[in-house]
């Protein structure tokens, strides 16, 4: 029999902070972006700051939940829990209502909710276990096929749902991979470079690319001359890439939807078209520009009130930060989430077992991706995709479902010396 | 199980993990960086100054019509545009007499603008007079947060074809809701084409980005210009109108309730589209649109319905023409197949009368003398055919036939809010009498064009296309090109075909022609024309009879296809056909010489007289 703990000694106090400290955030810039002089503060629970303390008040409880649960729970129900989570996708291509041109949602009442958030909980169980389990066997392609599987299944379900942002999210499982050693760093490596490639081409003329492949190629091949073998694979690389090169044009123009391709053009080519596609991004930088140093002041936003940026307190919450905050507000935002993600890396990092670490690893890998598509997309570095501001956000899914994720992990790390 | 601290030889790749992170963060602090303190050019709002987005709306696409003259165009004028949050302390009493409105205006104004947005323009005043632009912009600088935008008005070159143009008005808020282009104050295509080549019409708005200061001072343009896009004109129309045809047919149907409308068979390009009484189309445009709109609703004429498009009637005799042909067809009567009539028809309980005509008579003197008993007889042996199981199948049939004319459907063209007419299915019989409750007696009115049938002008038209091309049409419309007249709109070049023999539109083209020739309409034949027609009668429960009459012209190679509804003016012979004749006068000839004929109809009035 273990001596019943005490499960507050034992919680990351850090963590814990940064989390209550960033939904406060969140909830009153939320509060902000709604306010207007002649509708101040009631609570009334049609408008989002006040849905949001609903779902606030409800993310604690379910956090709380999860705390008192035995921990043996989440290793034994991970498949349980990723099936149910696969049936609630497919439920709600079925069952779900359409917000935004994506079918993603339930609703009840004045509420809706998004199973693809709780999806993502689901695939980091499952990868967790699955990954657990045969920890301490050699892991074989058929093995990694299967486990890249798990996350393609729901990925492929939320893209039926048309909702590519949340799509591209189970991407950045990729780092849980690379931890656990079931992918090279060079992949990575690949990733950056064909992104960058991707934009490059975009810009100049694939002959000049192609051009500049070469040239490198030549001086490395230089320099590694005398290494056997390096010369042709260094022209097998060259010609590989230059036909990725080739066809990026190609892909652009007869792959991507319309409305995707606009938001890429918006990106690479600068402010043409502000009437259409162009126009959240100005409206944005203009928000988050005219912030300054020290921004206008709680509640004295121009620009991200009212009509001027769409989805003020979902997608584009980080306009209204940057603009009554200013430089000052945003370089705390930014550095929380730094130091948030370091402290879950570090937490990761002295997991004694597998399941654990790789829980670790993917809440890390998925909040990453967030916080930078989101904050990207609303400066100008990477094309509008819709994903929220984890945390921060207007939104109850997102936040029970990274709720779950967190307080799951702080949960295993409290009791990472029962984990074997 | 085990410890795995001692087999994790990934351990050191959280170094790149955490270098990744770091990255992130510093990549994104570099640019806040910039955007928030390197900067300058968004700098300009901390000191609490405004970015001013002046639209460039491009002036809408011109209408032509099928001779290349220009029919509708556009004007300059001028929105007072306001943007409530940038509005400071002002002289209230002097803003007010330079825009000659009243306080309480002024207030209301404002009030209405906050409520849409305090940070986005709403139209203050609009349309505003060019004397007051002038005097109104010397002292724009004494007034923050409002501003003069540069707009186009509609023009008429003739205050015709107002149905077929359909008019433009401001985009309402659901509209502004729903659709990202419109920003309030635009204009948007509300009925007819400007409704449904709104996209083509439209053209694409420009925008330009001025800083301003608060004392309402252009300080320059935004980043240079860099960011600002030109407007790109709309597309022009050519419609398939000809604009002196149109012109006559209003003339014509001046004090008269009914409609025109006129096909080139051989494209389905429709000619002219009459609908009366009307109206000019320059009452819907601009300040006074409102109340004129209003009035014409309130108007017991109903001038806004568009009859062309929308009044279903019974066809009446000219039905006659498709039952007809429907019965060659099936083979139920031969070119020569004869019955008597003695002037009255009995079919179960129901009696139909006859006009007196010579004998026994075929499927060419039927049509000639629109013999009722004739027309009867044969529908009822159509239905009653042996080779059908049901009545159900048999009357299915004669209805795809119906159908195959255009009939009890929307043609999918152009042309806005045209309605489907009627054909009533088996079905819609069984409901009613139950499945074995009715025979060929019970719907023994279909035969002569009245009962459970219900066609549009533009329906009755197409029917007399699809017979002067001996067995298709083309699907009606009324855009023949879209910016240049020579880039043909082909969307309506596959002809549907009707499923009946050539030689059975031949007897029927010759019934028509004698129709006109030594038939009931021969009061309206032209002089030196072929033409072929049939005359119309519809009875009317609710007063006199609608006069109708189909035609089209020459007989052999037609040029024009025409149809004619005049309500409550009685025989088909006595008005519908010499309106329909004098049109096909006018577009074959250029000009018309029945002087003593044309004045007759030009001084018919069957409005006041009611």
């Amino acid at each position: 029999m273990r001596p019943k703990l005490n499960i507050f000694s034992n919680i990351d106090k850090t963590v814990l902070f940064l989390y209550l400290f960033l939904v406060l955030i969140g909830w009153m810039n939320i509060y902000s972006a709604e306010y207007t002089e002649s509708h101040r503060f009631t609570l009334d629970f049609s408008s989002s700051y006040g849905k949001q303390l609903f779902w606030i008040v409800t993310a604690f409880l379910l956090s709380a939940a999860v705390l008192i649960t035995d921990v043996r729970f989440f290793t034994g129900f991970a498949w349980i829990i990723y099936s149910f989570s696969l049936l609630l996708l497919i439920g709600v291509l079925l069952f779900g209502v359409e917000i935004n041109a994506t079918k993603a949602w339930f609703r009840f009442g004045g509420f809706a909710f998004q199973p693809s958030e709780i999806a993502k909980y689901g695939t980091a169980l499952a990868l967790a276990a699955y990954i657990g389990n045969r920890r301490n066997r050699k892991t074989g392609a058929a093995e990694k096929l299967k486990g890249f599987f798990i996350m393609l299944l729901p990925a492929s379900l939320v893209l039926l749902q048309k909702d590519v942002g949340t799509t591209l999210v189970f991407s950045a499982f990729i780092l849980v991979l690379y931890r656990e050693g079931w992918i090279n760093g060079l992949v990575l490596f690949f990733g950056a470079l064909a992104i960058l490639l991707f934009v490059l081409t975009l810009i100049f003329n694939e002959f000049i690319i192609i051009g500049a492949l070469a040239l490198t190629g030549f001086l490395i091949g230089a320099a590694m001359r005398k290494r056997q073998g390096f010369i042709p694979q260094l022209i097998g690389l060259f010609m590989l890439l230059s036909v990725y090169v080739y066809s990026v044009d190609f892909a652009f123009n007869n792959i991507l939807e319309p409305h995707h391709k606009a938001r890429i053009e918006v990106l690479v080519y600068g402010g043409a078209d502000l009437q259409g596609a162009g126009y959240n991004l100005h409206q944005s930088k203009i928000a988050i520009g005219s912030g300054g140093l020290w921004g206008k002041g709680f509640l004295q936003g121009t620009q991200t009130q009212f009509n001027f940026v769409p989805e003020q307190t979902t997608d584009f919450i980080f306009c209204t930060i940057g603009e009554e905050w200013g430089f000052a507000g945003s370089l705390i935002i930014t550095a929380l989430f730094i130091f948030l993600l370091l402290r879950l890396l570090y937490l990761a990092e002295r997991q004694r077992s597998a399941f654990s670490r790789v829980m670790g690893y993917s809440l890390i890998s998925v909040l990453l991706f967030h916080f930078t598509i989101n904050i990207g997309m609303t400066i100008g570095l990477v094309p509008v995709i819709g994903i929220p501001l984890p945390l921060i956000s207007y939104g109850g899914s997102s936040l029970w479902g990274i709720s779950l994720f967190l307080f799951t992990f702080l949960k295993l790390d409290a009791e990472r010396l029962e984990m074997i | 199980m085990h410890l795995n601290n001692n087999t994790d030889m990934f351990s050191g790749r959280k170094r790149v993990v955490s270098g990744i992170i770091l990255g992130i963060g510093l990549v994104l602090l570099a640019r806040l960086f910039v955007l928030q303190i390197a900067d300058p050019s968004y700098k300009v709002f901390a000191r609490s100054n405004y970015l001013r987005y002046l639209t460039d709306y491009p002036s809408r696409g011109l209408i032509f019509d099928r001779n290349g003259e220009l029919l509708v165009y556009n004007e300059a004028h001028y929105d007072l545009m306001v943007i409530p949050g940038q509005v400071r302390e002002l002289d209230t009493l002097e803003f007010c007499e330079l825009l000659g409105i009243d306080r309480a205006r002024f207030e209301s104004r404002l009030a209405q603008a906050r409520n849409f947005s305090r940070f986005r323009a709403s139209v203050f005043e609009r349309q505003i007079s060019k004397t007051t632009f002038a005097a109104f912009q010397e002292k724009l600088f004494r007034y923050p947060g409002f501003y003069v935008q540069p707009r186009t008005l509609r023009r008429y070159t003739y205050p015709i074809a107002t149905h077929t143009f359909g008019y433009v008005g401001e985009a309402g808020p659901n509209i502004i809701n729903n659709d990202p282009y419109y920003r309030p104050g635009d204009y948007i295509g509300i009925s007819g084409i400007e409704r449904a080549y709104e996209e083509e019409l439209r053209g694409k708005k420009g925008l330009r980005i001025r800083m301003v200061d608060v004392h309402n001072r252009d300080t320059g343009s935004f980043q240079e210009g860099r960011l600002d896009t030109m407007a790109v004109a709309g597309n022009d129309l050519y419609t398939t109108l000809d604009a002196r045809l149109q012109l006559y047919g209003e003339k014509l149907m001046s004090n008269k309730r009914g409609s025109i409308v006129a096909i080139e068979p051989s494209t389905g390009e429709i000619l002219a589209l009459v609908s009366s009484p009307s109206f000019d189309p320059g009452l819907l445009v601009g300040r006074q649109r409102t109340r004129n709109y209003s009035a014409l609703q309130n108007d017991t004429l109903r001038p806004l319905f568009n009859r062309a498009l929308m009044a279903q009637y019974p066809p009446g005799s000219v039905f006659k023409l498709v039952s007809t042909l429907i019965a060659l067809q099936e083979g139920v009567i031969s070119p020569s197949t004869s019955y008597g009539c003695q002037g009255i028809y009995h079919a179960g309980g129901v009696s139909i009368r006859c006009r007196s005509h010579p004998g026994p008579v075929n499927a060419v003197s039927g049509i000639q003398y629109s013999c009722n008993t004739y027309s009867s007889i044969i529908f009822q042996n159509t239905i009653n055919q042996a080779k059908y199981s049901s009545i159900q199948e048999s009357f299915g049939r004669w209805r795809d036939y119906v159908q195959s004319f255009g009939v009890g459907m929307h043609f999918g063209s152009d042309l806005s809010y045209e309605l489907p007419g009627l054909i009533a299915s088996p079905d819609y019989y069984d409901r009613i009498y139950g499945p074995r409750g009715w025979r060929s007696q019970t719907i023994i009115s279909l035969g002569i064009g009245q009962g459970e049938l219900g066609v549009t002008p533009l329906q009755l038209a197409n029917i007399t296309a699809a017979i002067a091309n001996r067995g298709h049409y083309f699907t009606p419309h009324i855009v023949r090109a879209i910016g240049d007249p020579d880039n043909l709109n082909n969307q309506y070049s596959l002809a549907n075909n009707i499923p009946i023999d050539q030689n059975h539109f031949d007897v029927i083209t010759q019934a028509m022609h004698l129709v006109v020739k030594e038939g009931t309409a021969n009061f309206s034949a032209i002089p030196g024309l072929e033409m072929a027609g049939k005359t119309g009668t519809v009875q009317n429960p609710q007063g006199e009879n609608h006069s109708v009459f189909v035609a089209f012209a020459p007989v052999e190679e037609p040029k024009i296809a025409i149809s004619v509804v005049v309500e409550n003016a009685g025989y088909g012979s006595v008005w519908a056909a010499p309106i329909a004749s004098l049109m096909i006068e006018k577009y074959l000839n250029g000009d018309v010489e029945r002087s003593w004929f044309e004045q007759r109809v030009l001084d018919a009035d069957f409005l006041t007289a009611q």
